[in-house]
């Protein structure tokens, strides 16, 4: 029964880092169509990002997710906009099975962050400048560990911490374990119920 | 009540709860779903043990997946067949109404909706899919979502939001000839950016949008997404009433006026505040066209299109590479660029008023030797409506494939793809890299009149210069 779903809080993600440059990074190019003809998001996160780590053949390009430095990454640091483009969930799931537990960048697309939320992953915001400093940090420190704090709105690394912005609600459901909303909105089943009736166009649950 | 938008009057009326986190829990007036994005919710309800808890108000099309030449089944890929059997599954389970194509029904999500009556105005209606924005063009508060907020949907009828802020956008003035809805959202989102709709909901309103069709104001709402708003509206008017009387959802005679004072009263109210307003001149508009790998990379067709050191700082660096992906440069104009392919179709436009102006460009021409020219209409009823005006002959007669209904060639995850480094003219949504199938590819977003005139030319060519437009 849904009663029965553990949803665990997110208050903390440690791990080391990988970043990913450039702005307006869409979800097509996070994971391509062609890979979303599946009726399960199992098996995903080979195809993350796909087309920039593979050529024609299957060869590896260069890419930070192809170098074995970063293969354990947790923490993805990425620039403005990204995940911009389909609501596809596919690329979050894509990103989290292939390792991905936080992201850090200078702005994310709506949808995209509101998926990444519905699976506990946090998405932090930061200044243009910060982002690309850790970005370089991360770059040149593949086993340098990042510790992201959710509660507090904190990243340290390098023995230093910065500041980064979460949104209020992502926030709480996260460090509450309220991120996962099935359950929670389930329980108001009356107050829907009352909502529902209340509505010109809907009558006993049906479209009238 | 005064000082109140649309986006006020019918987030309160679907309000069912302030949750923990802060956020609203929103009813779903209509969920649209298809064979993409909800296998795994109803995956994941199983495995929770729950049901679809309204299944009345939730309604089912394939549109992605689907060949556009025929509607045989088997479909000859086998991951399109599953995915179209998994859905066929679970919809018959929860009970849920299927815009099959045996139907005669089916067709892009974002055109069956409204076709049938099942959008309208004064509702919530979300979909596993981004251009869920279209349905705004109604005025209904519609934006997409992910597979588990599908899952919510599904299972509770509701959907956790936050609420965001309103920008008026006005667009004043009249549309010169050959300019279109098109035009006017990819200059908005040329203006405003990418991202410039990131927390905000778009109110579209102004002269142009007041005198605007209803597919026009789709092809405006579609796109608000590319602007980074998730959802998009216009205010419901007579024009809004008119086509969707007699729609097969939509209630008849008295029932009908007294569902239109519930429309009239959720608008936004003459002195309703916004969190911001921009205004646009219309007269100084041309056809926009896409140079670039985002939509908000646009420009006039006889404009330059512009250098990467002339923009903004952030916008150089994906500047270049756009530019080297599609090799264009600084100072030339988008007219003239070769093109391989033309499609006209997608959620944006693929309705029967879009393939009507096509269609006038493209009588009694020929589609130029070098290109591979095809319409997929929005939906099976747009085919037929269609066929019965002979659009299909004049298609097929200029040398473009006429072809079934889906979203075909605007993603690529059918058989309908772009090859190689092929550049297509599409009147589609997103130019992004590898959107059309192939990665190397290349999309030059265009209105659809617009896009027949490059299929003739085998280049893009100002509409504006072809005898018919001047005559529409």
């Amino acid at each position: 029964m849904s009663e029965n779903v553990e949803i665990p809080s997110v208050e903390e993600v440690s791990g080391t880092g990988v970043a990913i440059r450039g702005n307006d990074i869409d979800t097509d190019q996070i994971i391509p169509a062609r890979f979303m003809k599946v009726v399960t998001f199992d098996g995903l996160g080979q195809f993350a990002f796909f087309d920039q780590r593979f050529g024609e053949d299957d060869e590896q390009k260069d890419h930070p997710m192809n170098e074995p430095k970063h293969a354990d990454a947790s923490v993805m640091v990425v620039n403005a906009n990204f995940g911009c483009g389909s609501s596809r969930e596919h690329a979050p799931q894509a990103l989290m099975r292939w390792g991905i537990d936080a992201l850090i960048g200078e702005s994310f697309a709506e949808i995209f962050a509101g998926n990444c939320l519905a699976l506990g992953i946090p998405t932090l915001e930061a200044d243009a400048e910060t982002v690309e400093e850790l970005q370089t940090w991360v770059e040149a420190n593949p086993d340098g560990e990042l510790e992201v704090d959710v509660t507090d709105e904190t990243v340290t690394y390098d023995g230093r911490e910065i500041d980064v912005e979460v949104d209020d609600a992502q926030r709480k459901a996260l460090v509450e374990g309220v991120w996962d909303t099935t359950a929670l909105m389930k329980s108001n089943e009356r107050a829907i119920e009352e909502t529902a009736e209340s509505l010109p166009y809907v009558e006993d649950g049906k479209r009238v | 009540m005064s000082e109140r938008t649309l986006y006020d009057n019918v987030w309160d009326r679907h309000k069912v709860t302030t949750l923990p986190t802060g956020q609203d829990q929103l009813f779903v007036g209509l969920h649209l779903i298809h064979e993409v994005t909800s296998p795994q919710a109803f995956g994941m309800l199983e495995e929770r043990d729950l049901e679809v808890a309204y299944p009345d108000l939730t309604h089912a099309t394939v549109d992605h997946i689907v060949p556009t030449s025929s509607t045989e089944r088997p479909y000859g890929d086998d991951a399109a067949e599953e995915m179209m059997s998994a859905l066929e599954g679970n919809v018959r389970e929860a009970g849920i109404d299927f815009s099959h194509p045996e139907t005669g029904e089916q067709g892009i999500v974002h055109v069956i909706g409204p076709e049938q009556g099942l959008t309208q105005p004064g509702m919530t209606i979300v979909c596993g899919d981004s251009h869920t924005s279209t349905h705004g063009a109604f005025g209904a508060l519609a934006f997409g979502i992910g597979t588990s907020q599908i899952r919510d949907v599904l299972a509770t009828g509701t959907i956790a939001m936050e609420k965001q802020k309103v920008r008026r956008i006005e667009i004043n003035g009249e549309l010169g000839e050959g300019v279109e809805a098109k035009d006017v959202i990819l200059e908005i989102i040329r203006r405003l950016g990418t991202e410039g709709g990131v927390g905000y909901v778009y109110e579209y309103a102004g002269d142009v949008v007041e005198n605007m069709d209803m597919e026009g104001r789709m092809s405006i709402c579609n796109m608000s997404i590319e602007g980074g708003a998730r959802a998009g509206y216009v205010n419901p008017d007579e024009t809004t009433y008119e086509w969707l009387e007699g729609r097969d959802a939509v209630p008849e005679g008295e029932d009908f006026e007294e569902r239109k004072a519930y429309w009239e009263s959720i608008r936004s109210d003459d002195d309703a505040e916004y969190d911001d307003v921009v205004t646009i001149d219309a007269d100084e508009l041309e056809p926009v066209v896409t140079w670039g790998t985002t939509p908000g990379q646009g420009v006039g067709v006889t404009e330059p299109i512009p250098a990467p050191e002339e923009l903004p700082a952030e916008k150089q660096d994906t500047a270049r590479r756009a530019q080297e992906h599609m090799r264009v440069e600084p100072g030339e104009t988008m007219e003239g660029y070769s093109i391989d392919v033309a499609f006209v179709g997608s959620c944006t436009n693929a309705r029967l008023p879009d393939l009507r102006r096509a269609a006038r460009i493209v009588e009694g021409r020929e589609v130029d030797p070098d290109v591979r020219a095809m319409v997929v209409p929005g939906s099976q009823r747009v085919k037929a409506a269609a066929e019965k005006e002979g659009l299909d002959e004049i298609f097929t007669e200029a040398g473009f494939d006429w072809r079934g209904a889906g979203c075909s060639m605007c993603l690529g995850m059918n058989e309908d793809q772009l090859e190689g480094d092929e550049a297509s003219a599409s009147s589609s949504n997103r130019n992004f890299v590898g959107r059309q199938g192939s990665k190397d590819g290349r999309t030059v977003l265009m209105n659809p009149r617009m896009v027949a005139a490059a299929a003739i030319h085998g280049e893009v060519t100002d509409v504006r210069d072809i005898e018919e437009v001047a005559r529409q």
